[in-house]
């Protein structure tokens, strides 16, 4: 075919995108081929210390912090009710443990994890809750561990970028996450990195943080330009918890946003758009055309508080990366600590976990956590240490004393619980391959083990369901997801007769029935059996009919079926 | 009414959903929305009593079909690139040569052939087409299915109302309605229904159950009434009933005798049509089949011909059995992908993505056969004559199935939205 240059101008815009996935796709397939020659590096950490790691010591800041909030909660708590008596104990060391693997790691821990965190505790009683430099430990652990950026990078994408594929070939989320997680497992400050996403210049695929801005490219008339509105909106919502969003189209009906604050927040993005060499700026004006009248206007860039933090200088993203990001405007750092709190403690300290106050009326916690946040220099891991710090965190979901109900387990009780929250899909699945294996499965697992456990995972979700961007908001449990649980492929491989799984190791290793038992729970729900659930399984193990095995198998079922392990506690 | 009335109703029509949401505060997401539009759905089907429940059944054309090869062709223009076109039994309609049999039953059949969408890209275009909203990071919209199943009363069953065969890459979700009206996903029905048989015997299984029991006690001793919260115990109750019950059988086509099996094509699309229709049949509300492979940017029109020879049986035996049944009358087929085609023909013998004029079939329901809705322009422009969209689209299947589209339900996150936020094709509706 001859394709002079004046037929190569008729070609459809966006055909260049095409061409150029070819060449992209024969570029990696050379690449991954030479790349998958290369041995695997062995870097396995030592875990069995559980030692602190890089000085990340808690200062007597983050206790202080903790005991801060613990007490600006409580007085909340006793001016919404006359009669809260605080008599909800401490949880113990292991659902401590449980609940910081789930929220931090996106799984529970390995029975070989289980075993170092009893051996590094000396004189450890079974049932005491952990002590502060215990939960230190515990989080030395889970920092160190690349599970946990990983984890909580996806986590923050889902607000930042949502779980859509985004537009062909100008987004690429997986480079967005691993970048992220790279910025987690540095800690470094918060603010950096979201000043970092919002500024990003050149290509998506060099400078992985622009893909916060790419995503939000949209195909019009095949012209590729920026959604303006997309993109406020989930920045207002993930880093300012304001859903000024609201606003888009109107005033909003009962909150104080003005359309005109959407729009004007909009308007620092107007001079966005895409272009071969990466993202490009100019000083394109922000047009926005009346609802009513159809009449366009143009609207200057401006903030909706806070005004008096926007720098004069700079171009229009990277003052808003400055406003949004400086210390004098308190919704960046009231919507972060609201967000992680959520994801510790199932629950945000204000509902919904993207609708914030901005004025003076946020609880009291929240601002004790915020400021300390932004004084700390916006470090994630001292944020995640003070909230594993405060009682609130460290409390039992259950009391002999207390009726618990949701109204105890909230903001509006002083947290007088610890919620009881559905885990997400990805957190049961997590929790399923691991109870499976005594060893843990991370980073430093064989690569097959790895590879199975993503092809495990993704089948699984796509059966059990995926959470999407909304992924904090309470959901109901389907009955598909209990088919899958009660009959599906995964579990039933899990709980049969697999040589290299905790069932059959448990059926060929315990010394007697009693240890056979305990460590299936320990494996499944991280907790001892109570005396009534031993009776039960060691008669269930005496019936002389019935192989070890068989019973353990339906051990494993039933815990993986139990209220316990599909929920966070 | 004028449009300060409109307005004053709907502020009312908010302040009584904030406050109702604010009672319920801490209730799951959505759930708190079934009341109110269940009583609105009753009313809605209480007209008459004694008529048969209606239900939706989706085929699915994703990556979109070419107009031109399906059901809008322009015979002998530049822009047909060869296509020949056949008279119909609806007069005056003629549709792709590739489509015989369904000519055949063109005379139930009626096409919006000026559909427009405003997204281009798959994704976004299926969210558009399956739900009449375009994508927003605020709010996820359930797909038409999903609205079906929430608006009209729950039937006695004890599988799925919600169901999705052969699930493309977006199967129908239940968005801000809650995950419960996401659709159950079924592989080609010729294999088991997945996840309702257990790997063990009976027996054994009502001995896991009973560890189980002991298991929950030992969780709920002083937690109370929160666990009773979680539903856990009654979901599993629910996914047992479903594993026992005999409306399961509903997928197995091979009870269907032979001929009506060829009839509908030896394919897993076929099959899964033919499931669609036995399943509405035990009270499945709605139904999506999804045939993949239209997205032919390389080599158009033998990749169109494949897959019109799946089409052309699946929908023309899907039709013309559901009439045969005296069914078709209360069960709504639609037939739609999320985009058509490009009318040019690019460097590779592929078509592109167009939005801009498409063409979707609907049948049943009371939805005039016959119609044609709107023209595209022979010469390959962007113009069309009587432009539609997918919001007009939903209100029209929302109304022919006796849901009134402009009911507004209030998102998470404080939005009213309507069911579908334009008015129906009146043409279409008898």
């Amino acid at each position: 075919m001859n394709s002079t240059p004046h037929q190569q101008r008729r070609i459809p815009a966006g055909r260049w995108r095409r061409d150029a996935l070819f060449i992209a796709v024969c570029v990696v397939a050379v690449v991954g081929f030479a790349g998958s020659l290369l041995p695997e590096l062995p870097t396995r950490h030592p875990l069995a210390e559980l030692s602190p790691s890089r000085g990340e010591h808690p200062k007597a800041s983050v206790i202080e912090t903790a005991a801060a909030v613990d007490s600006a909660i409580n007085d909340a708590a006793l001016n919404n009710t006359s009669d809260v008596v605080a008599s909800v104990p401490p949880a113990d060391r292991l659902t401590v443990a449980r609940r910081l693997w789930l929220a931090l790691m996106g799984t529970i821990p390995s029975l070989e994890e289980i075993r170092q965190l009893e051996a590094s505790t000396t004189n450890a009683i079974t049932g005491d809750p952990p002590d502060a430099a215990e939960i230190d430990r515990m989080l030395d652990h889970v920092f160190a561990d690349p599970r946990h950026a990983d984890y909580l990078a996806e986590r923050l994408a889902r607000a930042y970028v949502g779980v859509e594929d985004g537009p062909f070939l100008l987004y690429r989320r997986r480079r967005f996450t691993a970048w992220l997680s790279d910025q987690l497992l540095e800690n470094r400050p918060y603010d950096a990195v979201v000043r970092e996403m919002l500024t990003a210049r050149g290509l998506w695929t060099d400078q992985p943080a622009a893909n916060f801005i790419t995503v939000a490219f949209v195909d019009d008339n095949e012209d590729d330009r920026l959604d303006e509105a997309l993109l406020t909106s989930r920045l207002s919502r993930a880093l300012l918890g304001v859903r000024l969003d609201c606003a888009e189209c109107h005033d909003h009906p009962f909150a104080d946003w003005k359309q005109r604050d959407f729009q004007g927040l909009a308007a620092f993005f107007a001079g966005t758009s895409p272009s071969l060499g990466g993202i490009r700026d100019d000083d394109t004006a922000y047009e926005v055309a009346d609802r009513q009248t159809g009449e366009s206007f143009t609207v200057e860039p401006c903030v909706p508080f806070a005004a008096s933090a926007l720098p004069a200088a700079g171009s229009n993203r990277e003052r808003l990366a400055g406003w949004l990001t400086s210390d004098e405007n308190p919704a960046f750092a009231r919507a972060t600590v609201n967000r992680v709190w959520a994801l510790l403690l199932g629950r945000p300290l204000v509902e919904p976990v993207d609708d914030v106050p901005v004025g003076a009326a946020a609880p009291q916690a929240l601002d004790r956590l915020a400021t300390a946040f932004a004084t700390s220099g916006y470090d994630l891991r001292a944020l995640i240490r003070t909230i594993a710090h405060t009682e609130a965190f460290g409390r039992a979901s259950r009391s002999s004393d207390v009726e618990v109900s949701d109204a105890t387990t909230g903001a509006d009780s002083g947290w007088l619980a610890f919620p009881l929250t559905r885990l997400r899909p990805e957190q049961v699945v997590g929790a399923l391959l691991q109870s499976a294996k005594m060893q843990t499965i991370d980073r430093e697992s064989h690569v097959l083990v790895k590879l199975v456990r993503w092809i495990q995972q993704r089948e699984f979700i796509e059966r059990y369901g995926d959470a999407g961007a909304a992924e904090l908001e309470p959901r109901t449990g389907t009955i598909p997801q209990r088919l899958v649980m009660m009959n599906g492929t995964l579990v039933t491989e899990k709980s049969g007769d697999n040589p290299l799984g905790t069932v059959a190791r448990v059926a060929l290793l315990a010394p007697d029935d009693a240890a056979a038992i305990e460590t299936t729970y320990l494996a499944v729900l991280t907790r001892r059996p109570t005396q009534p659930e031993r009776e039960h399984f060691e008669q269930r193990l005496a019936e002389t009919e019935l192989s070890r095995l068989h019973v353990l198998e339906d051990l494993y079922w039933s815990l993986v079926n139990s209220t316990e392990f599909s929920w966070n506690h | 009414m004028t449009a300060i009335e409109r307005h004053i109703g709907r502020e009312e029509h908010l302040r009584l959903h904030r406050r109702a949401m604010l009672r319920c505060g801490a209730v799951a997401t959505g759930g708190w929305l079934t009341g109110l539009s269940q009583r609105l759905a009753r009313a809605a089907e209480s007209g008459d009593p004694g008529a048969p429940p209606r239900s939706l059944i989706v085929l699915w054309l994703q990556g979109g079909p070419s107009q031109l090869e399906t059901f809008d062709p322009h015979p002998g223009t530049m822009i047909a690139g060869g296509t020949e076109a056949i008279a119909t039994a609806a007069s005056g309609v003629k549709i792709a040569a590739d489509y015989p049999r369904l000519a055949e039953q063109m005379a139930s059949v009626a096409l919006v052939r000026s559909m427009q969408s405003a997204e281009g890209d798959h994704e976004r275009g299926t969210y558009l087409a399956k739900t009449g909203y375009r994508p927003d990071p605020v709010t996820r919209h359930p797909t038409l299915g999903a609205i079906v199943c929430h608006e009209l009363p729950r039937l006695a069953t004890d599988i799925p109302r919600h169901v999705s065969i052969l699930p493309g890459n977006w199967p129908d979700w239940g968005g801000y309605l809650g995950d419960s009206y996401n659709a159950f996903k079924m592989p080609d029905p010729r294999y088991d229904v997945p996840d309702v048989r257990s790997s063990v015997s009976r027996p054994r299984l009502e001995k896991r159950l009973d560890d189980l029991a002991v298991v929950e006690r030992a969780f709920a001793a002083g937690r109370g009434r929160q666990v009773d919260g979680t539903h856990h115990r009654e979901t599993i109750e629910r996914a047992r009933r479903m594993m026992a019950s005999e409306q399961l059988a509903a997928f197995q086509i091979d009870d269907e005798p032979a001929e009506l099996r060829e009839r509908y094509g030896d394919t897993p699309f076929g099959r899964g049509c033919l499931a669609a229709r036995r399943l509405t049949e035990v009270g499945v509300r709605c139904v999506e089949v999804t045939l993949g492979g239209w997205d032919t940017h390389v080599d158009n029109h033998s990749s169109h011909t494949a897959l019109a020879g799946t089409l052309d049986a699946a929908l023309s035996a899907l039709i013309s059995d559901l009439a045969e049944r005296d069914r078709l009358d209360h069960t709504l087929v639609l037939c739609a992908g999320e985009f058509g085609r490009t009318p040019t023909i690019n460097r590779l013998g592929g078509r592109d993505h167009w939005p801009h004029g498409f063409t979707v079939a609907l049948a049943g329901c009371g939805i005039r056969g016959g119609t044609v809705v709107g023209a595209t322009d022979p010469e390959g422009g962007r113009k069309v004559e009587d432009a539609q969209t997918f919001p007009a689209l939903g209100a029209t299947l929302l109304t022919a199935l006796g849901i009134d589209p402009s009911v507004e339900l209030i998102s998470p996150a404080g939005r009213p939205i309507k069911l579908a936020d334009a008015e129906p094709i009146g043409k279409l509706l008898g």
